[in-house]
């Protein structure tokens, strides 16, 4: 069991965390924008997520936490 | 659950202002988790550039001074000699290290200041929209090398490691990159081992740390890295071009 | 003792940690003298790369809240302007010496007091001033030195020594005051490792609002309105009846003081206005000199530079004259007699 998640306003929607996702579940949400006008990121399967970190290493803005 | 990641304590909780997918935030964690790790964060001055990083003494927890451009390693200088007890580091882009500041980081490396220097080449100016920078490509397209960077016209780019590597005083040259997981835990690794330098007072410590400018190379931020890997990397070779004490190679 | 070399032995009596500097004519005998002592008694001399690098490495360790100083001669103070307008953008204080020589460019190696308006003036970019002290002799500088480290920490702001190549080449005797060391307490700023038990300083002087920056500005002007109230200082010599008064710093000063003397026992009432501090100009002191003054004249070892402040300080309300010699040529006391005598000096 593990669980990643973002702290959407602080996302600036680059999906760097998305192409390093070894599951493929980490994407952009196209349908919402935060406060600042950015797409964000989101966990599109939280049953496949393996807590490896891997979006969080890559996140610029620091805005991911794993849980696991 | 418990947690496995998150934000470092000695990054300020504060919305980082760079440009979405720029690197520059990376290295940022990396340095604070560094800090961290060794519990320094209170006995640490660090000392910020002018380029993006400009306002990195908003988002680093630890004490902060603002250096004029270039002179980032002369104002670590007087910091470490004035409170050798303390960790001093320098952050600074390629335009501000290898450029306007090229004798204060010649000079703090050949003197063997015992200090880390992060140094950020991402090829361009960040800050001013985009210009050539001292590490531009040859062919590389910038705001001031529209047709291309020019050796013939506008010199060859300076391999920063290399040449640091071949002084006396240098401890630590080391060319990291954070195109990937696997690259981001090699430059972290590069942060913690400059660090644990200047606590053994080994010398001047140099990692520098190949990076995007997505906004200025005109590409998105997952391109942006490709390019870091694809160009930048059989350019600016990866690896450890220095690792001793100062003074034990001579 | 040698001019710049009891700057030298001065600074560290009133607590200078940290000396950096960079080789230049003719103040060279200062950093000698520090580097043979300042390691030795637990303080830190370095020779930098640049006179760049030298004032930025005062930034860094004024940064941390040691007392430092850098010194130099006119092209090195040209090159020190940019870390010298980071550092009073920034609040800190420190000390610079400038053993002033002719210029403009490489100029030459001789004294001079050309520097007069980069000091007092215009020495970077941006709103600023630093605190200018002018000495004219070799115990003077003595005392002004532990003065500028005082007052610098005071104001949060650096200071400079104005001196010129005669100056520091002069030998003298000299005695050191006992030194009642001040503490001023800089935790509330100095950025030297919170120890986890405060917030973290940040040592700055960007503002991207403009807002926000003409703020700091305007606050560092009402400091700058309280040290020219209680901060000016000058010598007074033979003023209470004197119908031309001569001004002069520095140097030039000792030459005046010869001419005014010679004019006197010629029965010319002349008397001689000497600012100790060119930033802060003298004003009232200058008012209060030349209330019987018919007529006014300036020496400067430049073309007239401080005769501008006398102007203003006066109003125009008189006429000032000008004498001076300049590219490194020292006035003589007959040349600034000659001049009195030509101004008509009443009797």
């Amino acid at each position: 069991m593990a669980k990643m998640t973002v702290r959407t306003e602080r996302c600036k929607g680059c999906g760097l965390c998305a192409q390093a996702c070894p599951k493929n579940i980490v994407a952009i949400n196209k349908e919402k924008r935060n406060k600042a006008g950015y797409f964000t990121a989101e966990c599109t399967d939280d049953n496949a997520c393996i807590g490896c970190a891997m979006c969080a290493m890559m996140c610029p803005d620091c805005c991911i936490t794993v849980e696991k | 659950m418990a947690v496995v990641f998150e934000r470092p304590k000695s990054l300020c909780d504060v919305p980082l202002h760079y440009c979405p997918g720029c690197t520059h935030g990376i290295v940022h964690r990396l340095v604070a988790e560094v800090m961290d790790e060794m519990g320094i964060e209170g006995d640490t001055v660090g000392v910020c550039p002018v380029g993006c990083s400009v306002m990195a003494y908003n988002y680093f927890g630890c004490d902060m001074i603002e250096a004029p451009h270039g002179r980032a390693p002369a104002v670590a200088t007087g910091v470490k000699r004035s409170n050798p007890d303390k960790f001093v580091f320098t952050y600074q882009g390629d335009g501000d290290l290898a450029a306007i500041g090229t004798a204060e980081t010649v000079h703090a490396a050949t003197r063997g200041e015992n200090i880390v220097v992060i140094f950020i080449n991402n090829t361009i100016y960040g800050m001013t929209g985009g210009q050539m920078a001292p590490t531009t490509r040859p062919g590389q397209v910038t705001q001031t090398t529209p047709f291309g960077r020019n050796p013939e016209l506008a010199g060859y780019p300076v391999r920063v490691s290399e040449m640091l590597s071949t002084l006396t005083g240098v401890a630590l040259a080391q060319r990291v990159a954070v195109d990937s997981v696997a690259h981001i835990r090699e430059a972290k690794k590069a942060i913690r081992k400059a660090f644990e330098n200047q606590k053994e007072k080994k010398g001047f410590s140099i990692v520098e740390v190949l990076s995007t400018c997505p906004t200025n190379w005109g590409l998105t931020p997952t391109d942006a890295l490709k390019r870091l890997r694809e160009e930048m990397i059989p350019y600016y070779p990866l690896g450890v071009y220095k690792d001793s004490v100062a003074g034990g190679n001579d | 003792m040698k001019g710049n070399e009891a700057l030298a032995e001065a600074a560290m009596r009133a607590g200078c940690k940290c000396f950096f500097g960079y080789p230049i004519t003719p103040q060279t005998e200062l950093a000698a003298y520090m580097a043979k002592r300042m390691n030795k008694n637990g303080g830190v001399f370095l020779q930098a790369e640049s006179e760049i690098a030298a004032i930025n490495m005062v930034l860094g360790a004024a940064s941390t809240g040691v007392r430092a100083m850098t010194s130099s001669s006119s092209p090195g103070i040209s090159l020190k302007s940019e870390g010298i307008s980071y550092i009073a953008g920034s609040d800190l204080p420190c000390v610079i010496i400038n053993v002033e020589r002719g210029g403009p460019g490489l100029g030459g190696i001789q004294p001079s007091q050309a520097d007069y308006w980069q000091a007092t003036k215009g020495l970077a970019h941006g709103d600023f001033h630093l605190l200018v002290y002018a000495p004219a002799s070799v115990q003077e500088m003595v005392d002004m030195v532990i003065k500028a480290f005082d007052k610098a920490d005071t104001y949060r702001m650096p200071a400079m020594i104005l001196a010129d190549g005669l100056l520091g080449q002069m030998m003298e005797p000299v005695t050191f005051p006992e030194i009642e060391q001040k503490t001023h307490d800089k935790s509330s700023w100095a950025a030297n490792g919170h120890k986890g038990q405060r917030e973290h300083h940040i040592i700055n002087s960007l503002y991207l609002t403009p807002e926000e920056l003409e703020r700091t500005v305007v606050e560092r002007f009402a400091k700058y309105d309280t040290i020219k109230q209680t901060e000016t200082d000058a010598e007074l010599y033979m003023t209470e009846d004197a119908d031309i008064l001569v001004c002069a710093f520095g140097a030039t000063a000792r030459v005046v003081k010869s001419a005014v003397n010679e004019a006197r026992e010629m029965g010319i009432k002349a008397g001689m206005f000497r600012p100790k501090t060119v930033w802060p100009f003298p004003v009232n002191e200058l008012q209060e000199a030349s209330k019987n003054a018919s007529q006014i004249l300036s020496v400067e070892m430049s073309m007239g530079q401080m005769i501008d402040d006398i102007k203003l300080a006066l109003n125009c309300s008189k006429p000032v004259e000008f004498f001076g010699r300049t590219g490194g040529v020292i006035p003589t006391p007959a040349e600034v007699l000659a001049k009195i005598k030509a101004m008509g000096g009443n009797k």
